[in-house]
């Protein structure tokens, strides 16, 4: 499952591989409390990746997340089956939200596999941030000198 | 156009070339189902065999206590959670070995029978309340912290820099602050605990009978807590009194007889609080408020004519529908998945998959009793 052939290679290959900076996508709170993200497409991606794909992606994300916290038939039916088993069932039986976001990491790794790992970059689920933000961290590549001139702009621009 | 089309494919060719030297970069996410009682993994690198691993819970910032190796989450002090307990069990067990043998030879035994499911589902809710991660948000990584401290420097050089956001919910204004402590704008409805240390979703209160802060996620274990208690406490209290009224001929007097009665003065002194609780919380429920936003007075006409709660759903069943019946959310700060707290400062800045939280300057700490980080 893994782009790389084994972990300890990505160590040993580290050094030609190194994080340059991290672009943090924030919360959209202008329909309450139910998870979404901004869709602003960050100044620091402009080089390294196309809007458009950008924004599928964090719109993708964002109805998965609207999936899961949907109120609707089906949650009341399990919000209700668990109240009478005094929520004894979820020892059996994972809840929808946790199906979604087990859905929503392998979309993301598959993201990752596809479109985002080669360009260099690699998004983290935001379930390890705490649904607070989506990071991406932008990896620049010291080996070569001819590609490096796209990736330099955006490590010269912000100060670390 | 055709200028576009070159541009786009002598990008596209740029991108192939990259994607070479890229393919190192390992997308294996630390996320993915990774059971909490898997063994550890092994070390990547023969050179790092050395360190050991270390739970998340067990560096965990704030001020928690975990049991059962990271799946029980509670606050630091347990006493009268302890005592909360000792009455249940104590007036129950007066009530199922002295009153409940009369009434169900007397009466029905149906009686025991229900209860018996009260108590076990009172307790299960209890536990529950009790156990669960309330919701608490995982502190920002010192990655985060320093984008967040740079987009606030250029905001402006207005002193102090602004630590506030607004953002428009359903069309009401919501100030969101600024955590010094978690270094994070909180979301909406959150708030940061100072008894636990942390920042938990939908902050309704910290409550001390149950040990643990009440949030987005066991708010309405709770709520079915107090219920239910409230049920059972009315049921235990009308039938003793039924029991001491039908046997009122017979001898009833004596420490025993005293012992035997007490359930009757505990429930008399606990049934108007916890009665009076749940009448409240069925109040900020319906109208989907939190204990913080209601002693707050965040929604109330009184600040400005204009003001109203934009997570209403605007419907009292929709309201109560969605608190009590609504997805329940996985726990973020994921406290029993093992990952390696590395001594080494640069590998730490530098590995996407080490996500601790105790990052470079943080000391390592011990099971129980888990230290403050200071930031």
């Amino acid at each position: 499952m893994d782009v790389c052939p084994q972990f300890h290679n990505l160590q040993e290959l580290r050094h030609s591989a190194s994080l340059a900076n991290k672009v943090f996508i924030q919360r959209d709170y202008s329909e309450g409390t139910t998870c979404k993200f901004q869709t602003k497409f960050p100044s620091e991606l402009e080089s390294r990746i196309e809007r458009t794909l950008f924004e599928d992606t964090v719109k993708t994300l964002n109805n998965y997340y609207a999936e899961a916290e949907k109120i609707g038939g089906q949650s009341y039916f399990e919000g209700c089956l668990a109240c009478t088993t005094a929520y004894l069932i979820f020892l059996c039986m994972e809840t929808r939200y946790e199906k979604v976001l087990k859905k929503i990491a392998k979309y993301i790794q598959e993201q990752n596999e596809k479109i985002y790992a080669p360009r260099g970059l690699l998004i983290t689920d935001p379930i390890e941030r705490g649904m607070r933000v989506i990071e991406i961290s932008i990896y620049e590549d010291r080996g070569s000198s001819g590609s490096s001139s796209g990736s330099s702009s955006v490590s010269g621009s912000t100060a670390r | 156009m055709s200028q576009l089309l070159h541009a786009s494919l002598d990008q596209q060719q740029q991108n192939q070339q990259q994607s070479g030297q890229y393919d190192q970069i390992c997308t294996r996410s630390s996320s993915s189902s990774i059971p909490a009682t898997e063994a550890a993994e092994p070390a990547p690198c023969p050179g790092q065999r050395g360190r050991s691993p270390r739970r998340k819970w067990q560096v965990f910032p704030g001020r928690n206590r975990f049991y059962c190796d990271g799946r029980i989450m509670m606050a630091r002090q347990t006493g009268v959670f302890y005592l909360t307990l000792v009455l249940i069990l104590l007036t129950c067990g007066l009530f199922f070995t002295f009153d409940c043998p009369f009434l169900a030879s007397n009466l029905t035994p149906a009686i025991p029978v229900v209860g018996g499911v009260l108590f076990v589902f009172v307790m299960g809710m209890l536990f529950r309340a009790s156990f669960s991660d309330p919701g608490v948000l995982p502190r920002a990584t010192p990655d985060e912290a320093a984008d967040l401290g740079r987009q606030i420097d250029s905001l402006g050089c207005s002193r102090p820099p602004p630590r506030t956001r607004e953002v428009l919910i359903n069309g009401q204004t919501v100030k969101l602050k600024y955590c010094f402590t978690c270094k994070i704008f909180r979301p909406p409805r959150a708030s940061h605990c100072s008894l636990c240390d942390n920042c938990v979703e939908r902050f309704d209160h910290h409550c001390p009978w149950v040990g643990n802060c009440v949030g987005r996620r066991n708010y309405r274990f709770f709520y079915l807590f107090i219920v239910s208690l409230s049920l059972l406490t009315l049921f235990i209290f009308a039938f003793v009194i039924t029991h001491i009224f039908s046997s009122a001929g017979s001898n009833r007097t004596g420490f025993l007889s005293a012992l035997k009665d007490s359930p009757v003065v505990v429930c008399f002194f606990s049934v108007w609080s916890i009665v009076g609780l749940s009448g409240f919380h069925t109040y900020l429920i319906s109208s989907n408020q939190t204990t913080n936003e209601d002693i707050k007075g965040s929604w109330s006409t009184k600040r400005s004519k204009d003001n109203y709660n934009p997570y209403s759903y605007g419907n009292i069943l929709t309201n109560c529908c969605a608190a009590l019946c609504g997805p329940l959310p996985p726990r973020s700060v994921r406290s029993t998945i093992r990952t390696k707290v590395r001594s080494d400062v640069k590998h730490t800045s530098e590995d996407p998959d080490s996500d601790v939280q105790s990052a470079p300057c943080a000391p390592e700490v011990s099971a129980r009793g888990t230290t403050r980080f200071g930031y």
